[in-house]
Formats: structure tokens, C-alpha cells, sequence
């Protein structure tokens, strides 16, 4: 790639793409918890959380994150709006459960 | 005398545990320690050609384990280094021909004479590398600045923090200045946030590491000038004998356009 492409932000190098990928696949092999197996769990709590409340299933989130002490398990889960089934305003976000 | 036992290991094959291994042996055994490589590669030993005494092999490792021969007649001595000495890997056996208990027992012996042990681990998490690291009083991790090597070698760095050895030391071998400098390959800072641990050498990708191992003379003995990965390794041969070594920088050494597109993508 050109200067002129970095200078403008238009490409990421592939340095930093191998690292980015490298911390992603890191996480999860330290975690043993594969990317398909939190797929599984995303469903279930899905299952789980909509047998409650209403909740927009297509934009529920389940991913890892880590620190320094301890990997975690991130759901973000964005509930409907129980009065009208529209989402709320300013896009209320669910509670997040860590 | 009490020797210092290391190994080297990996995770992933083929990142240069071999020619780690042979030339920091060499160049520890050129400051004058007594020094012995062990290969523990059973059934795909390389050790011995890389040091170029392939033709001088009479007993192995494995001989000394099953009690063919005493562990001195299994010790190759190498006549360009008087202080240095190779246990070849057998060729037709495989790993479970030795166990860790085996190597912890010839290490023993030969901390008495030697003043480093320095054992090339075979690739893999399996049998082979817990022999290879059972006697160990310290590793050393290689990787490339690849994807697969790097994750491989957190791997290797999480089995290690089990086996509650002491925390590894890293190699990050075969780095391209050049590669780094444009943004096309993982730095040497890259892999250090990823991996967290020590590090105690940086080698340069060199032409002359294959020149090396088709003659079977480890480059560190090419004399002393114009290698840059040879003066690496004698760097962290420096550096495991307790001197301060800095870290070159090998992204340094460019021309005006690559320094100037460095200096535009930093901004």
C-alpha cells in the first residue's frame, strides 16, 4: 500500500489485521469457550431471556472480553418496548449481565 | 559445576527451534562454557545435521536411556569447539522411547560437568514436549511473527504457567525490518503485548541461516562480521549470562522512501 493510503486511513495494514485476528482467536483459546459454542450460548440465553420479556433477538450481542485478571462473557441483549412493541427512543439498551 | 538446563521449544513446527537451539549452543560454547545440545526430536532428529556431525553419530539418547552405552559415549564432541558437545535424538523410535523421568535423570548427570544443557524440543504439546521440558531450569519460546506461531506459543506460554516452570523467555525469530517498517508484518512490540512475556532476542530473517545449515556450520561460526542474525544470537547468548544487551531495532536500517513512509504512517 502508498503512504497516501495510510496517510488517508483507506487500507489497514496486514499487521495489524494479523493482530486484531491474533487477540480474537487468543480469547477464546484461553478461555476454551470457541467462537461456535457462544454462538450456542447467545441462543440459549435468548430462549431464556424471551420466555420473560420481549426482546429484539437480531441484535442480541455475545462476545468475549479481556483484561488483565479474567476473560468475560458479554451479552447485550436490547429488550422491546412492552407498551407499543416499538423500541424505545434513543435505542434503550437492555441491561448488560457480565 | 552446576549447569543451567534450557529449552527450547514452540508449539508450531518449522519457526526455527533447531537452528535456535544449535547456534545459541555454539555461541555459548564460543564464550567458552562447556556446553551440551540435546535433541530430543525423537524419530525426526535435525539437531545433528544442522551442526554438521550427522556423519560422527554412534549412540543416541535413547541408547543411553534403555542402557546400550554410558551417557559419555552418547556425547558427540565437535572438534571447531572443544567445549561443545551434541546428543543426537534416535532416528527409529518415537517419543514414548523416553520418558520426562528419563530426561530429568540425564540432565542430572550432566549438570555435574557441563555449564549449559540446551534441549531442542520437538514441535507439538504432546509427549515429546514434556520430556523436552521436564528438566528444565528455564525455556525458551520461538516464534515467527506469524498468526499461527504466535497463538501456538500462547498456547506453549498457558502449558507452561501449569507445569509451574519458570516464566518463559521469547525469541521472535526470522523478522523482516523492512516488512514491520511498511506495516505488513507483526512487530516486535506486537508480540509482546499479545504474548506478556520476557523477551531475550529479536533474530533478523538472513539468507545466510540456510547457507549455514546446508554447510552444517551454525552461522554464529561464520566469523564475526557481516551476519546480522549471528550477532543476534550471540546477543542472546550475552544476554543468558546476565549482561545487558540492547535490542536493535530493525526497522531502522532503511532507505530515505521507506523511512519517510514510516514517518507519514506514524502520524
Amino acid at each position: 500500500m502508498s503512504w497516501i493510503e495510510r496517510l488517508f486511513g483507506q487500507k489497514e495494514t496486514s499487521g495489524n489485521v494479523a493482530k486484531q485476528r491474533l487477540q480474537m482467536v487468543l480469547i477464546h483459546d484461553r478461555s476454551d469457550l470457541p467462537p461456535g459454542l457462544v454462538e450456542q450460548i447467545k441462543d440459549d440465553i435468548i430462549d431464556v431471556i424471551a420466555r420473560h420479556t420481549a426482546i429484539d433477538t437480531d441484535k442480541v450481542v455475545v462476545h468475549l472480553e479481556q483484561d488483565v485478571q479474567e476473560n468475560r462473557l458479554i451479552a447485550e441483549i436490547p429488550l422491546l418496548s412492552t407498551r407499543s412493541g416499538r423500541r424505545a427512543p434513543n435505542g434503550q439498551r437492555a441491561t448488560t449481565y457480565h | 559445576m552446576s549447569a543451567k538446563v534450557l529449552t527450547v521449544t514452540s508449539g508450531k513446527g518449522g519457526v526455527g527451534k533447531t537452528t535456535v537451539t544449535a547456534n545459541l549452543a555454539t555461541a555459548l560454547a564460543m564464550s567458552g562454557k562447556k556446553v551440551v545440545a540435546l535433541d530430543a526430536d525423537i524419530g525426526l532428529r535435525n539437531l545433528d545435521v544442522v551442526m554438521g556431525l550427522e556423519n560422527r553419530i554412534v549412540y543416541d539418547l535413547v541408547d543411553v536411556v534403555e542402557g546400550r552405552c554410558r551417557l559419555r559415549q552418547a556425547m558427540i564432541k565437535d572438534k571447531r569447539q572443544p567445549e561443545l558437545y551434541l546428543i543426537p535424538a534416535a532416528q527409529t523410535r518415537d517419543k514414548t522411547a523416553v520418558s520426562p523421568t528419563d530426561m530429568v535423570l540425564i540432565a542430572d548427570q550432566l549438570r555435574e560437568e557441563m555449564d549449559y544443557v540446551v534441549i531442542d524440543s520437538p514441535a507439538g504439546i504432546e509427549r515429546g514436549f514434556r520430556n523436552a521440558v521436564a528438566p528444565a531450569d528455564a525455556v525458551i519460546v520461538v516464534t515467527n511473527p506469524e498468526v499461527s506461531a504466535v497463538r501456538d506459543a500462547d498456547r506453549i506460554v498457558g502449558l507452561l504457567e501449569a507445569e509451574e516452570k519458570t516464566a518463559p523467555k521469547l525469541i521472535i525469530n526470522r523478522i523482516k525490518g523492512d516488512m514491520v517498517a511498511r506495516g505488513d508484518m507483526l512487530s516486535v512490540d506486537d508480540v509482546l503485548d499479545i504474548l506478556a512475556i520476557d523477551l531475550i532476542g529479536v533474530i533478523p530473517e538472513d539468507d545466510r541461516i540456510l547457507v549455514a545449515s546446508n554447510q552444517g556450520l551454525p552461522l554464529v561460526m561464520h566469523g564475526l562480521n557481516g551476519s546480522s542474525a549471528g550477532q543476534a544470537f550471540r546477543n542472546v547468548a550475552m544476554r543468558l549470562e546476565g549482561q545487558t544487551v540492547p535490542f536493535v531495532d530493525l526497522t531502522a536500517k532503511q532507505g530515505f522512501m521507506s523511512r519517510l513512509r514510516t514517518l507519514v504512517s506514524s502520524n
